[in-house]
C-alpha cells in the first residue's frame, strides 16, 4: 500500500521539481555595468602605470631650461642624464623647470595606485585583526573599541600630517599615515559583521561539532565578511588616492622630486592663470581614477551586498 | 451561511481535470478569469501563475492552498494591484464586482483599496507603521476615503476596535504597534481592513506568525466578522489545519496552476488530483502513533532542576531577571523520542541550547550517560560535544554559505582527528543515507532547496555518531510534503542508530507523529510531562488542554470520506 504512495510523494513534491539555477555572486558581479566600467577604467590605469617607460615618456626628473613652460603639443629639447640633448614632443606641455608633464603624470599613476591599493590593504589587514578580536573575544571589545573611537576623534588628514612630519616623507610612511585613520572604520565594520554572524545557526552548529574558536573565526566567520570588506576596500582605496594628492599638494607628502599628481599640481598652482595645463592634466587623471574606483565599489556593493546597498 | 454544495458543480475549464467550481451566477464578489502572471526570463518557469480561474462569493471564505512557490501570494498581489514590475499580468482578468483590477489605473486602485478590497498580511509588525499610533493609522484610511468629521471618525474607529474584540479600545487607539502583542496587532490590521466594510478581504497567511492559541482566536474573529458583514474572503494559507477550520471552498495550487477547486469536504476528504492527495496524506495526524516505548532502555540524557535566567544589566537602572527555564526535569532514553512542546517564549529552545551548551545554564544539572556537563568548562566539554548534536529550524541559515557540503559534513570528524579520506568516505555514506547524490559534496548550499539543506544538516549532525540528536523546530520551516519526508527520515535514523532524540516543536501534529514522551512547556516551566499517549488522549493540565483545543482542524479527518 505504501509503495505507490511513496513514489508519487517524491515525484509530486514541488521541491524536487524545482531546479535550482541560482546565479552565483560572481555571475552577478560580471553582469553589472558599473563593475565592468570601473574594472575596465582601472585596468587601463594599471596598464599605464606598468607600461609607463614605454609610452613615449622620458625620465620624469629630466629638465631643460630651454623648454620651460611649453604649451601642450609643442616640441622642444630635453637633456638626458648623460648630457645628450634629444627632441621631445610635450603632449601635455612642460612646467617651469622644463620637465615633461606627460611623463610626470604617467609615472605619477604608479604612486597613486600604489598608495591607494597598499593603504587599503594595510587598513583592511589591521581592521580585520582588531575587528575579529573585538567581535569574538568579548573581553577585548571595550578596550579596543575605545582606542578606535579615540583615533576616529582626530581628523584623518591631521593624523597623516603629524605622522609624516614625525617620520619624514617616503612612500611607506605616506601609505602607513593614510592607512592608520582608516583602521577604526574597518574595525567597526568587521566587529559589527562578526557580532551578527556569530549568532548564525551555522556557527552554533560548528560549536556543537567541537570546532575550536580560532577555526570558527577563520573558517566560518571571516569568509562571510569578505563581500562587504571588498566593497569597503575600494572606498578606502579611492579616499587614499585623494588624501595622497592632498598631502603632496600641501607639500607634506612625498618629496617634490618624486612625480605624484599632487606634487605636479602643487608646482603648477602658482602659474595656474597663465599655464593651466600644469594643474589640468594631473587633475583629470586624479578625478578619473577616483571616479573609476568609486563606481567599481558601488557596483560591487550592489551585487555582493544588496542589503548594504539599501542602507548606505 | 453560504453553502456552495447546494448549487451543484459546474466544470469551469474543460482542459484541466478535476477543476470544478460551484457558482451561483452573478453573486461573485471576485472573479478571477484565466489569470496569467509572468516570471522574469531565466527563472525556473515562465509564469508565476498560469490561467488560474476561481471566484469568491459574497459571504464566502475561499482558501487558496499551496506550498511555497505555488504562486498563491502572487495572485493576491495581482488582485490588489501590488505586483512588482518584474511580474506583469500577461493574460486574464481579476474582476472585483465586475471591474478588472489588473487593468485599473493607479488612481482607481487607490480608491478601491480599503474601500472595496483590502488585505491583511502575515507579519502584523511590519505591516503597521512603528512610529504612528494605531488609531492614527486607522484614521488615515478614513481621511482618504470618507468625508466624516473628526469626532465621527473617532467614534467609528472605536466601534471597529470593539468589533475586533480589542480590550480597552481608547487605550488601543493611542498605543504604538510595539506596545501590543502579535495577536493584538493582527486585530488592528483586521480592523483597518474592515473599517470601510469592503466587499473582498484578502488574508495572506494572517495567522502563520502567531502562536497556536492566538491563531485560533484570530481565525474565529475573521470567520465571525465575515459572516456578520457578508464579506467575501480569499484566505491564503499553506496549513491544512487552518483550511479545515475556516474554509467553505478550497482551491489547490501547484507551481502556478490550479489543480483542484471544490467544497471543503470534497477536497479534504475525497481529493481528486494526485497532488492534492499527496498533500493531504502528508498532513500529520493529531493522534499519537501508539508505538510501545521500551521502559528499560538506558537513560542517555537527564536534566535535574535545570534553570536558565537571563540577566539584563543596564548601565543605569535596575537589573532585570528573566527566567527562561525554571526547574526543568527531563530524561531521554536510548532509541526514544522526547518532544518538548510549547508556544514561542515557552523556553523550549532555551532548554535545548543549554543541553548542547550553546548557552550556559544558570543552575541545575545535565547528565549525559551519567556524566555531569552543565558546569564543565568549554575545554573539558570538548570530548563530550560529539555525543550531542543539533539540527536547527532555518535550513537557509544552518549551513555556511561559503563552504561546500562536503566540508560541512566532514568538519566534525576532522575536528576529532578522523583522517581526511575516512571522513570523506563517511560523508559519502551519510549523503546516501539522507537520500542525496554524492555529487552534492562539491556544491555550495545555495544550490539546494530547503528540504535538501535540512537533510544535509541531519547528515552533518550524524557525522559524529552522536547518542543524542536534538531537532530544534527542524521541520517547522518546511512545506508539508517536504516536512513529511524529513520526518520519515528522522524516524528511520532513530531506529537505525538507536538514537535518543529530543524533538522541539510548536506543532502538535508533528509531535504526535514522532514522540514517545512529551513535555509541555509554558512560560519556562514544564507544566505536563508524560507518555505521548497519555498527554494526547487525557491531558491533565489546563494549559495542555487549551493548546489542544486551539490546534486548527483538530477534529477533521483528512482524506477520510
Amino acid at each position: 500500500m505504501t509503495a505507490p504512495e511513496t513514489e508519487s510523494f517524491e515525484s509530486l513534491s514541488v521541491e524536487s521539481a524545482a531546479v535550482l539555477r541560482q546565479e552565483s555572486a560572481w555571475q552577478r558581479v560580471r553582469r553589472n555595468g558599473a563593475v565592468r566600467f570601473g574594472a575596465v577604467a582601472l585596468a587601463l590605469l594599471i596598464g599605464i602605470a606598468a607600461a609607463a617607460p614605454w609610452l613615449g615618456t622620458v625620465d620624469p626628473s629630466l629638465f631643460d631650461a630651454g623648454s620651460r613652460d611649453l604649451l601642450p603639443g609643442k616640441t622642444g629639447d630635453i637633456t638626458t642624464l648623460e648630457g645628450e640633448i634629444i627632441r621631445h614632443t610635450f603632449f601635455m606641455g612642460s612646467d617651469s623647470y622644463g620637465r615633461d608633464i606627460y611623463s610626470r603624470v604617467v609615472f605619477g599613476t604608479r604612486v597613486s595606485l600604489a598608495v591607494g591599493v597598499c593603504a587599503a590593504l594595510v587598513a583592511l589587514a589591521f581592521g580585520i585583526v582588531f575587528g575579529l578580536s573585538a567581535g569574538y573575544l568579548r573581553w577585548l571589545d571595550g578596550v579596543l573599541m575605545r582606542i578606535m573611537d579615540g583615533i576616529m576623534a582626530i581628523p584623518a588628514i591631521l593624523i597623516a600630517i603629524a605622522l609624516i612630519a614625525a617620520w619624514r616623507g617616503s612612500l611607506v610612511t605616506v601609505i602607513v599615515a593614510i592607512a592608520i585613520p582608516e583602521i577604526p572604520r574597518v574595525s567597526r565594520l568587521v566587529r559589527a559583521l562578526v557580532l551578527t554572524i556569530r549568532e548564525e545557526p551555522y556557527v552554533e552548529a560548528a560549536i556543537a561539532l567541537g570546532t575550536p574558536p580560532w577555526k570558527i573565526m577563520l573558517a566560518h566567520i571571516l569568509p562571510n565578511t569578505v563581500a562587504p570588506l571588498v566593497v569597503q576596500g575600494t572606498f578606502i582605496c579611492a579616499s587614499a588616492i585623494l588624501v595622497e594628492a592632498i598631502l603632496s599638494f600641501l607639500g607634506v607628502g612625498l618629496p617634490p622630486d618624486i612625480p605624484t599628481w599632487g606634487n605636479i599640481m602643487a608646482e603648477g598652482r602658482v602659474q595656474f592663470v597663465e599655464y593651466p595645463h600644469n594643474v589640468f592634466f594631473p587633475g583629470i587623471f586624479l578625478a578619473v581614477t577616483v571616479l573609476a574606483v568609486n563606481i567599481l565599489g558601488d557596483g560591487l556593493r550592489d551585487t555582493l551586498d544588496p542589503k548594504m546597498a539599501k542602507r548606505v | 451561511m453560504h453553502s456552495a454544495a447546494q448549487t451543484g458543480e459546474v466544470t469551469l475549464t474543460p482542459g484541466s481535470q478535476g477543476d470544478v467550481t460551484l457558482t451561483p451566477p452573478g453573486s461573485a464578489v471576485l472573479e478571477v478569469r484565466e489569470l496569467t502572471i509572468a516570471l522574469p526570463a531565466g527563472g525556473e518557469r515562465a509564469t508565476a501563475v498560469s490561467k488560474v480561474s476561481f471566484s469568491v462569493h459574497r459571504g464566502e471564505i475561499l482558501c487558496l492552498v499551496g506550498e511555497s512557490g505555488s504562486g498563491k501570494s502572487v495572485i493576491a498581489q495581482g488582485i490588489m494591484g501590488l505586483l512588482p514590475p518584474a511580474l506583469p499580468v500577461t493574460g486574464g482578468a481579476a474582476l472585483l464586482e465586475g471591474e478588472d483590477t489588473t487593468r485599473a489605473s493607479p488612481e482607481r486602485l487607490r480608491q478601491l483599496r480599503a474601500a472595496r478590497m483590502s488585505m491583511i498580511f502575515q507579519e502584523p509588525m511590519t505591516a503597521l507603521n512603528p512610529v504612528m499610533r494605531c488609531g492614527e493609522q486607522l484614521d488615515e484610511v478614513l481621511v482618504h476615503h470618507t468625508s466624516l468629521s473628526e469626532p465621527e471618525r473617532r467614534a467609528k474607529i472605536i466601534a471597529t476596535l470593539q468589533e475586533v474584540l480589542l480590550p480597552d479600545p481608547a487605550r488601543m487607539f493611542a498605543a504604538y504597534p510595539h506596545q501590543l502583542s502579535g495577536g493584538q496587532r493582527q486585530r488592528i490590521m483586521i480592523a483597518m481592513a474592515l473599517v470601510l466594510d469592503p466587499a473582498l478581504l484578502i488574508a495572506d497567511e494572517p495567522t502563520t506568525a502567531l502562536d497556536v492559541t492566538t491563531q485560533a482566536q484570530i481565525l474565529k474573529l475573521i470567520a465571525d466578522l465575515q459572516a456578520r458583514h457578508g464579506t467575501g474572503v480569499l484566505f491564503i494559507t499553506h496549513d491544512f489545519g487552518v483550511v479545515a477550520e475556516i474554509a467553505q471552498r478550497v482551491a489547490v495550487l501547484r507551481l502556478g496552476e490550479l489543480v483542484e477547486l471544490g467544497a471543503k469536504d470534497e477536497v479534504l476528504k475525497r481529493p481528486r488530483h494526485r497532488y492534492t492527495k499527496m498533500l493531504i496524506n502528508a498532513v500529520p495526524r493529531l493522534e499519537p502513533h501508539g508505538r510501545a516505548a521500551d521502559t528499560d532502555a538506558p537513560v542517555v540524557l537527564e536534566t535535574r532542576d535545570l534553570d536558565k535566567t537571563y540577566v539584563d544589566r543596564a548601565w543605569f537602572g535596575k537589573r532585570r531577571n528573566v527566567a527562561a527555564a525554571k526547574r526543568v526535569n527531563l530524561s531521554v532514553r536510548r532509541g526514544q523520542t522526547l518532544g518538548i512542546v510549547g508556544e514561542s517564549g515557552s523556553g523550549k529552545s532555551t532548554v535545548a541550547r543549554c543541553i548542547v551548551r550553546l548557552i550556559d545554564p544558570s543552575g541545575g544539572e545535565i547528565h549525559l550517560h551519567g556524566e555531569e556537563i552543565a558546569r564543565r568548562s568549554h575545554g573539558d566539554l570538548r570530548p563530550l560535544r560529539r555525543r550531542v548534536q543539533i539540527v536547527f529550524q532555518d535550513p537557509y541559515r544552518s549551513l555556511n554559505p561559503r563552504r561546500t557540503i562536503g566540508e560541512a559534513i566532514m568538519e566534525g570528524p576532522l575536528n576529532y582527528g578522523v583522517p581526511r579520506a575516512e571522513a570523506l568516505e563517511r560523508a559519502r555514506r551519510l549523503l546516501a543515507l539522507v537520500r542525496m547524490d554524492a555529487g552534492a559534496l562539491e556544491r555550495y548550499p545555495h544550490q539546494f532547496s530547503g528540504g535538501q539543506r535540512q537533510r544535509i544538516c541531519i547528515a552533518r549532525a550524524l557525522a559524529l555518531e552522536p547518542e543524542l540528536l536534538i531537532a530544534d523546530e527542524a521541520v517547522s520551516a518546511l512545506d508539508v510534503s517536504v516536512q513529511a519526508q524529513v520526518l520519515r527520515l528522522l524516524e528511520e535514523i532513530r531506529t537505525e542508530f538507536d538514537l535518543a532524540m529530543l524533538f522541539i516543536t510548536h506543532d502538535l501534529r508533528v509531535a504526535a507523529q514522532v514522540c514517545d514522551h512529551v513535555a509541555v512547556m509554558h512560560q519556562g516551566v514544564v507544566v505536563e510531562y508524560g507518555a505521548a499517549e497519555q498527554i494526547f488522549l487525557q491531558p491533565k493540565h489546563e494549559y495542555t488542554r487549551a493548546l489542544f483545543a486551539a490546534a486548527p482542524g483538530r477534529d477533521f479527518a483528512f482524506g477520510r470520506a
